[in-house]
């Protein structure tokens, strides 16, 4: 780990002075140990920097920062909560837990308790992708601005399946999926203002930028979540397989918001994790059960259209079976 | 790493072939100890034995502490972090070390320049290391510790990454850390290979260009000659020390009714010790002490004088605490010996633990196999032949053999067996866990499955026909009674999760180590210490200990001061090859006998009463034939002549002997596991739900410890089964999951009801007649977990560890 400087910001504002880049900028074209970035919990940022792969020069936590952790509920204007709101208070909401049943479950299926009651949701969605091979100082990745993915030509049986060309890393954050079905939508804040993006767009495919996960710039910091209402015909449930049950990552999720109109599906988000580089919206497996009433049969139709297009890798084929069981589960559990 | 100039290494358990007849004594008697398990015809076995040992103990229903649930006697330190691991340790002035390791599979150094982490403030010493020590494990004798200089054509050629090349010592972590980084060194890098199979090819880069002289390593089952060293093909063994080929394979398979041939494939398995590897080492000009997390003080300490050219007396090695070893924390190591130089460089003590990363790749490992078992058997399922070919790596390493259950467990007349080593270039491989016999076992008890199928027998009926050991009998009736075998149905469940039962055995042999010596001290204020150099490794030895003195002196196990893993100390056995218990447990008991019939003789004196119509119990010392004449411990310690009483005493051979040398035990430790499981066949994933394991280890002697060891070994066998497997990136040589994120360990969810049964068994073997559990309790959980894997979906699985994918795949989903 290298010396950095250490700083707790007092306000927003004052955060966004001190801070001049992204992580990922500060991985690849500022690494020459001049880079102020943002820490929330920390427990990915730490992890960088223990593994040898960041060293920034100043660190500046959000921790101080008040009002950062408050989470609300509007039946008219759905959920909304600051970044600084970790992943149990998601978890122990009674209002998540009624209202927005695929984001409880993603939450209560992150990680551990431990890191839950830590880790921020801010945090969440910054944090970076755990491939072993971008993970390893040792491997000079694409990721970190080499030439070579390892992983195409190595070790792949926890990578992508899918927008895998240029590099088959997965997106890290379950709870990303649950928000992107919801049509969730981030607030940044940098020097000039606020900004307000759907979360289906704030996270960037590595064919557009492979040295980066999302659109946040170097002087922007997420400042809220904000998920719309739900009506009383959505219906949603997640899933997360991983090779563990405790404290693992996902080696496929899914998780689907369905708008229903009695028995018939009016709508629908179906979203994968760990299936790309960023959390994959699956729309023509979404057409196919619109208009549908829900039975084993079209929900099978909907998970063969929901893997088409895959490019699974030399040791990751499993997922394309795996995630049809997954998303077949989820959306026979999401109608009960 | 396997090293060319060295023809033996020691192993955690020597077995002795030399055999030295047993011994004999002046004086002897002739005494009555109980035989076999309480409540399944128990009787009495008669043995000759030196007069001195101590009368025979009873069974443990009879006893007071002894063989009763006895709570840890460090449990508090350790759950309040008192306890202070090597980690821990803190010394004035002490340093901090760090290694540079090598970053390719093979390389050659061509440059090296150790200037600006000299110059880099807070640096003390910088030191190359101009020889091949191996993981934690092997030492390289002949070295000139001493040297201060370095001359770069000699130094060692680099055949993995992580293999050390140079340390430095500084003022904090942080420094070394930095200022290892300075240290500018080119390479020369060399083809690689990391695979079992392609390193046999003809063309495979080699790993060795010399003849590895060494003979034997631990885990592997027998002694190969050097000469049979062919690339990176080395073998095959074709014995062990429970003897070699027996009888006519062919015209077994010949008489066979029907014959089974099998590949079996398991991975790489990493120890995962909690406490990682590592020392504090302290030169002083009148000592060198060193801190160690060893399973063995004795042998790093052995291991050090002879490197550093000093008399064992002179070096003094201390574990108060250990935080996990599995077999692998043996010996002084690369990272002892650097920390020693390292200490006499600089004049100051120097810690240098290993990180979790140098943990996976340079501390060890469970190699991988591929075994070929061919079975034949006859119509009434008795087994007609076995042929065993296997190949494993252990990296730079010798010792992939996959143990002697093949070739032991079952009564077979016709057995042959060929174990070849292959090296690649991957860290070396370490005794792990009954090393050998559990990759063994994952093969022949799904073969046994697979022929009780065959033969239309229950598994647990077919075993009785072909195991005649008595214990295992009873293990497999009481298991299945607590499982509720007769009773399940598998299989059949409707839905895509599949339920299935299996069950699996092992066995293991009862070493014993007779370098197992205690002293027993009686103070006049009443306390009572019991003092050896053995260690704890986190089983429970200190507690047992204090239970076996206490029961002799009629006191309770926490009235003992237990001072042990310190070689100012008498010699404790090394802890590896579950010989801990069986071998210092005696000593410690006939240490206490000794200080308590000095203490009696000084106590009938005063009362005018022969010594052996005086009794200890329950806290008090009296007469037997006239009850005024009684007095607590605390009073009769009063009567001591001098201050203290010190008895020592050493482990005596078993009594009626050895069964091969002077270390192996008769009769084999047997155990049998039962596992239920769930198998989603649409995701692959399996869940283990339940274990039964059924167990013995001679007299258990704190059923709480034993059940806590066998909870591990099956936590252990789950992962092994399911989780672990370490991972090589073939393009570069390095392990992509050196951590505990992407290395798999089971953790809360993963751990499956665990039941223990416990077999008191008496063998009349030793003055405790305790066994060790460690091994045994972690040899038969993957075969166990296979077996229900195939009950519950009717597809085996011949490979290691059973991921998703494989389970897919074996469905033909994937």
């Amino acid at each position: 780990m290298n010396r950095f400087e250490y700083i707790k910001a007092p306000s927003i504002d004052e955060a966004i002075d001190m801070m001049d880049s992204t992580v990922p900028e500060a991985m690849v074209t500022r690494k020459d140990g001049s880079a102020k970035v943002v820490k929330a919990a920390g427990t990915d940022l730490l992890d960088l920097i223990k593994e040898g792969i960041l060293e920034p020069g100043r660190v500046i936590d959000l921790k101080n920062i008040p009002g950062l952790d408050k989470l609300s509920y509007d039946k008219e204007k759905g959920l909304q909560f600051g970044p600084m709101v970790t992943i149990a208070d998601l978890e122990n909401s009674p209002e998540v837990k009624k209202h927005y049943r695929a984001l409880y479950l993603a939450a209560a299926h992150a990680a551990t308790p431990q890191i839950r009651n830590m880790a921020t949701m801010g945090g969440n969605l910054m944090q970076r992708p755990r491939c072993w091979y971008f993970r390893s100082s040792a491997h000079h990745c694409r990721k970190k601005g080499g030439t070579t993915c390892f992983a195409q030509i190595g070790q792949n049986q926890f990578h992508a399946i899918f927008l895998t060309n240029v590099c088959p890393c997965v997106h890290p954050s379950s709870l990303a999926t649950a928000l992107v079905a919801y049509d969730g939508m981030v607030e940044l804040t940098g020097p000039e203002g606020k900004r307000v993006i759907p979360l289906s767009e704030f996270f960037t495919p590595s064919e557009v930028d492979v040295t980066c996960e999302n659109v946040a710039n170097n002087q922007e910091i997420i400042t809220n979540i904000m998920l719309p209402p739900v009506n009383e015909g959505t219906r949603a449930f997640y899933s997360k397989h991983g090779q563990r049950e405790s404290y693992d990552w996902s080696m496929g999720d899914v998780a689907v918001v369905l708008q229903m109109d009695g028995k018939k599906c009016r709508d629908a988000r179906i979203i994968f994790g760990a299936a790309a580089p960023i959390p994959l919206r699956r729309e023509a497996a979404e057409a196919e059960l619109k208009g549908k009433t829900i039975s084993e049969k079209v929900v099978a139709k909907v998970a063969e259209k929901a893997l088409e297009g895959a490019t699974p890798l030399a040791h990751n084929a499993y997922k394309v079976p795996l995630f049809q069981t997954l998303l077949k589960r989820a959306v026979m559990e999401a109608v009960g | 790493m396997a090293n060319p100039n060295k023809k033996k290494v020691v192993l955690p358990v020597a077995p002795d072939k030399e055999a030295h007849g047993p011994v004999k004594h002046l004086y002897s008697k002739k005494i009555k100890l109980p035989y076999g398990v309480p409540g399944h015809g128990l009787t009495e076995k008669e043995r000759e034995v030196a007069i001195d040992e101590p009368p025979p103990m009873p069974i443990n229903e009879k006893l007071s502490v002894v063989g009763k649930r006895t709570k840890r006697a460090d449990a508090l330190y350790k759950v309040t972090g008192a306890a202070k691991y090597t980690a821990d340790i803190q010394l004035p002035g002490m340093l901090y070390g760090k290694f540079l390791r090598s970053p390719h599979p093979h390389a050659r150094i061509k440059s090296l320049d150790l200037s600006a982490a000299k110059r880099y403030p807070g640096v003390h010493a910088v030191h190359v290391l101009d020889m091949e020590p191996g993981g934690s494990v092997q030492l390289d004798g002949g070295h000139d510790a001493s040297a201060e200089t370095y001359n770069i054509d000699k130094l060692p050629l680099l055949r993995y990454v992580g293999q050390p090349i140079a340390a430095v010592a500084a003022e904090s972590q942080n420094i070394a850390d930095e200022a290892v980084k300075l240290i500018k060194i080119e390479y020369e890098t060399l083809p690689f290979v990391l695979e079992l199979d392609k390193a046999r090819q003809k063309n495979a880069p080699v790993v060795f260009e010399e003849k590895i002289e060494e003979e034997i390593s631990e885990g592997d089952v027998g002694v190969t000659a050097a000469d049979k060293q062919q690339g990176n093909l080395r073998g095959p063994t074709t014995s062990s020390f429970l003897g070699g080929a027996r009888g006519d394979v062919d015209k077994g398979f010949a008489e066979a009714e029907f014959i089974l041939e099998k590949e079996f494939r398991t991975q790489v398995q990493t120890h995962c010790c909690l406490e990682t590897h590592g020392v504090v080492a302290d030169w002083q000009p009148d000592m060198l002490t060193v801190y160690s997390s060893t399973q063995n003080t004795a042998g790093v300490r052995d291991d050090l004088a002879e490197l550093f050219d000093l008399p064992k007396s002179k070096v003094r090695v201390i574990t108060e605490y250990m935080g996990g070893g599995f077999g692998s924390k043996f010996g002084a190591g690369h990272f002892g010996v650097m920390a020693t130089i390292l200490s006499r460089k600089t004049g100051r003590p120097v810690k240098l633990m290993l990180n979790r990363e140098e943990e996976h790749l340079v501390a060890g490992n469970r190699p991988n196999s591929h075994q070929i078992l061919k079975m034949g058997f006859r119509k009434d399922g008795k087994i007609s032949a076995i042929d065993l070919t296997s190949y494993g790596t252990a990296g730079v390493a010798l010792g992939a053999g996959v143990g002697r259950v093949a070739q032991d467990l079952y009564e077979c007349p016709n057995f042959r067996m060929a174990q070849y080593d292959v090296f690649t270039h991957a860290g070396p491989g370490a005794a792990f866990r009954a090393p050998g016999n559990v990759q063994g076992i994952f093969a022949l008890e799904q073969m046994i499955d697979e022929a009780a199928e065959r033969l239309g027998m229950d598994p647990v009926k077919y075993r009785d026909i072909i195991d005649n050991h008595e214990v295992r009998k009873l293990e497999r009736m009481k298991g299945a009674e607590a499982f509720g075998w007769k009773n399940k149905k598998p299989g059949s469940d409707p839905g895509p999760i599949k339920r299935g039962f299996g069950m699996a055995q092992g066995h293991w042999t009862r070493f014993i180590n007779l370098n197992s010596s205690a002293t027993v001290r009686i103070n006049k204020d009443g306390s009572v210490a019991i003092m050896s150099s053995v260690q704890d490794i986190g089983t429970g030895t200190k507690t047992i200990l204090a239970q076996v003195v206490a029961e002799e002196l009629g006191l309770m196990a926490e009235d003992i001061t237990v001072k042990i893993g310190d070689t100012l100390y008498p010699d404790g056995p090394g802890s590896g090859g579950s010989v801990t218990a069986g071998s210092i447990t005696p000593a410690v008991r006939n240490a206490a006998y000794k200080a308590k019939m000095d203490l009696l003789g000084q106590v009938a004196g005063a009362w005018d009463v022969e010594v052996s119509d005086l009794e200890m119990k329950n806290g008090d010392v009296y007469s037997k034939s006239d009850s005024s004449k009684k007095m607590s411990f605390g009073e009769a310690v009063k009567k001591m002549r001098t201050n203290q009483i010190v008895a020592t005493a050493s482990r005596p051979d078993d009594y009626g002997g050895f069964e091969i040398g002077n270390g192996i035990g008769y009769g084999r430790l047997g155990s049998v596991q039962f596992a239920e499981v769930l198998v989603d066949t649409e995701t692959g994933f399996i869940k283990v739900e339940r274990v039964v394991a059924a167990h013995s280890c001679g007299r258990p002697l704190n059923p709480m410890q034993v059940e806590s060891q066998i909870n591990g070994g099956v936590i252990m066998g789950v992962g092994y089964a399911l989780y672990e497997d370490r991972i090589l990136d073939l393009n570069t040589g390095h392990m992509v999951n050196a951590n505990l994120d992407q290395y798999k360990l089971p953790y809360a969810k993963e751990i499956p009801q665990i039941e223990t049964v416990i077999i008191e068994h008496y063998g009349a073997f030793s003055s405790t007649d305790a066994s060790g559990i460690g091994e045994p309790a972690n040899i038969p959980t993957a075969g166990a977990i296979a077996n229900a894997v195939y009950n519950a979906i009717g597809v085996r699985l011949y490979e290691l560890p059973m991921t998703p994918q494989k389970v897919l795949a074996a469905l033909g989903v994937s």
